[in-house]
């Protein structure tokens, strides 16, 4: 005899509160003001973007705020053709690692004003902020980078941060 | 196999004890801490052969929040590493198995909790059986309670013996700058506050702590090396009960004795002891386990009824007992860890001034 398996709905929710931090507060603070800040590590001068507490090479607390450019380089990208994080973008779309100028971590963000085959590495990009008004604590503050029309960075400049 | 090698806690440091640690995220209130106990044990990171840690991201309510934390350590280049999801307690009990290796001579334990983040009586509810007994919902307190009567109906305990272990808990605590809850209260005084879970009353349960804690293990020349008094680990154990609540005598904790004996906590007298005791009856259950008589110090710096941030009691409560005998305030000294729910998992470890 063939028996159904018995079920039964276990509902668990927990709910929390969020703190961002103060490392990362201050870079979320600065996207309000259409800023890009970083902390450098005071031992091995590395510029984080976003901050965060610590340098997680050096283990020590990293130190003053560094505002960075919100120019950069796109030193790695992938094509996305299936709908994921923003169903309200048409397909395909890149998302891509931007190294901005005077920082040492890239940073990933949706890329756009190009068509995706003309899509390259070294790719020099700006982010294009949303309006002072409707700014938020957030990534969203910025809508997306797009291409300066500078020559391409040369490997050399980005190697390190891939 | 040859000897193992004597083990011992070198430095210990905690952050104090809060109710919200809210600017701080965990790796900024970690570091503090970590760099404290390396600078106590004179190690620099990169000295440091084995890292453990004890956490979990029930309480931050963030998935891998302990690989989040390594940053406050600096793993790059990598570190020999480890992660326990429980108090940091079974995290230094990992530890001194690896330095007990031989290959490895020193080893940095921590451990954090932000429980104001989330809900705790809730959040500890996730660690039940979760087919008989989590759908049932029973928050931590309520569990707390259900040992607390079982206790109370045992004729070994009364509402007032609870409320003079957390008159004394808070009296003691007043000594330690670490604590949340500290000062003078009258066990008549206690016993006219309202249940809060019947038979417990708010102050017979910990308060809500955010903090995080480090200690350091060297062994050998290593720790004579690191300081003059080492904290010596002479024994160290941790025993398990059953999951099932219907399937244990709520009133007394068989695995603490077990773990008790086999850290030989009763070869010798025994100066100070910190009991890892979130609730007050369950102070009184763990005493008669651990064969403590009255002589002892039962937890000087007022226990986890003064503070308790989630998953770093436990260490603390080593740290204490340790920091006593590194201090030359005990010769021997006894600690106490508990995870679960109603005293389920406990670790014994026996510190003596002496290898």
């Amino acid at each position: 005899m063939k028996e159904k398996p018995r079920v039964f709905p276990a509902p668990v929710r927990l709910e929390y509160r969020a703190s961002a931090g103060r490392g990362l507060s201050r870079f979320l603070a600065s996207l309000m003001e259409g800023r890009i800040v970083g902390q450098r590590c005071p031992l091995c001068a590395k510029v984080y973007v976003p901050s965060r507490g610590a340098c997680p090479s050096c283990g020590v607390a990293l130190g003053g705020d560094v505002a960075v450019s919100d120019t950069g380089t796109l030193v790695s990208f992938c094509i996305v053709n299936i709908p994921l994080a923003d169903r309200s973008l048409p397909l395909p779309y890149v998302y891509g690692s931007v190294l901005l100028d005077g920082a040492d971590i890239p940073f990933p963000h949706l890329l756009q004003g190009l068509p995706v085959e003309e899509v390259r590495m070294g790719l020099r990009v700006r982010a294009e902020w949303v309006p002072g008004g409707e700014r938020t604590p957030s990534l969203e503050s910025i809508r997306c980078f797009r291409p300066t029309g500078e020559p391409d960075a040369p490997f050399e400049d980005y190697q390190e941060h891939l | 196999m040859k000897k193992a090698r004597a083990v011992a806690i070198v430095a210990f440091a905690q952050s104090p004890a809060v109710r919200r640690e809210w600017a701080r995220d965990d790796v900024e209130l970690l570091l503090p801490v970590i760099q404290a106990a390396l600078g106590q044990a004179g190690l620099r990171k990169e000295e440091v052969g084995f890292t453990a840690s004890g956490s979990s991201d029930f309480v931050t309510g963030l998935p891998f929040s302990f690989v989040l934390a390594l940053d406050a350590v600096g793993a790059s280049p990598p570190i020999e590493e480890t992660h326990v999801e429980m108090d940091g307690a079974w995290a230094l009990y990992e530890a001194w198995v690896r330095l007990s290796l031989g290959d490895v001579d020193t080893a940095l334990v921590y451990a954090f909790g932000r429980s104001s983040l989330g809900e705790p009586r809730d959040v500890l509810g996730m660690q039940l059986d979760p087919y008989y007994v989590a759908p049932l919902a029973p928050d931590a307190i309520s569990l707390a309670a259900l040992q607390a009567r079982a206790l109370l109906d045992s004729g070994r305990a009364t509402e007032r013996s609870l409320a003079e272990v957390t008159a004394r808990s808070r009296r003691n605590a007043k000594a330690n700058p670490n604590a949340q809850l500290s000062g003078d209260f009258l066990p008549e005084a206690l016993l006219d506050a309202p249940y809060l879970v019947a038979p417990l009353r708010r102050h017979d349960c910990p308060p809500i702590s955010d903090g995080a804690v480090a200690v350091v293990l060297a062994a050998g020349e290593k720790a004579r090396a690191a300081t003059a008094r080492p904290a010596w680990i002479r024994g160290i154990d941790h025993r398990i009960e059953s999951h099932g609540l219907g399937m244990r005598d709520l009133t007394r904790s068989p695995s603490t004795a077990l773990a008790a004996a086999n850290a030989g906590v009763s070869q010798g007298s025994v100066d100070v002891a910190e009991v890892h005791a979130p609730f007050s009856h369950q102070e009184l259950i763990l005493r008669e386990a651990l064969g403590l008589d009255g002589a002892v110090d039962l937890n000087p710096s007022g226990g986890a009824l003064a503070a308790n941030p989630l998953m770093s009691a436990g260490l603390i409560r080593i740290g204490e007992a340790a920091r006593r005998v590194m201090d030359g305030t005990a010769r021997r000294a006894v600690a106490h860890a508990t995870s679960g729910p109603c005293l389920q998992q406990n670790l014994v470890c026996v510190l003596e001034a002496t290898p």
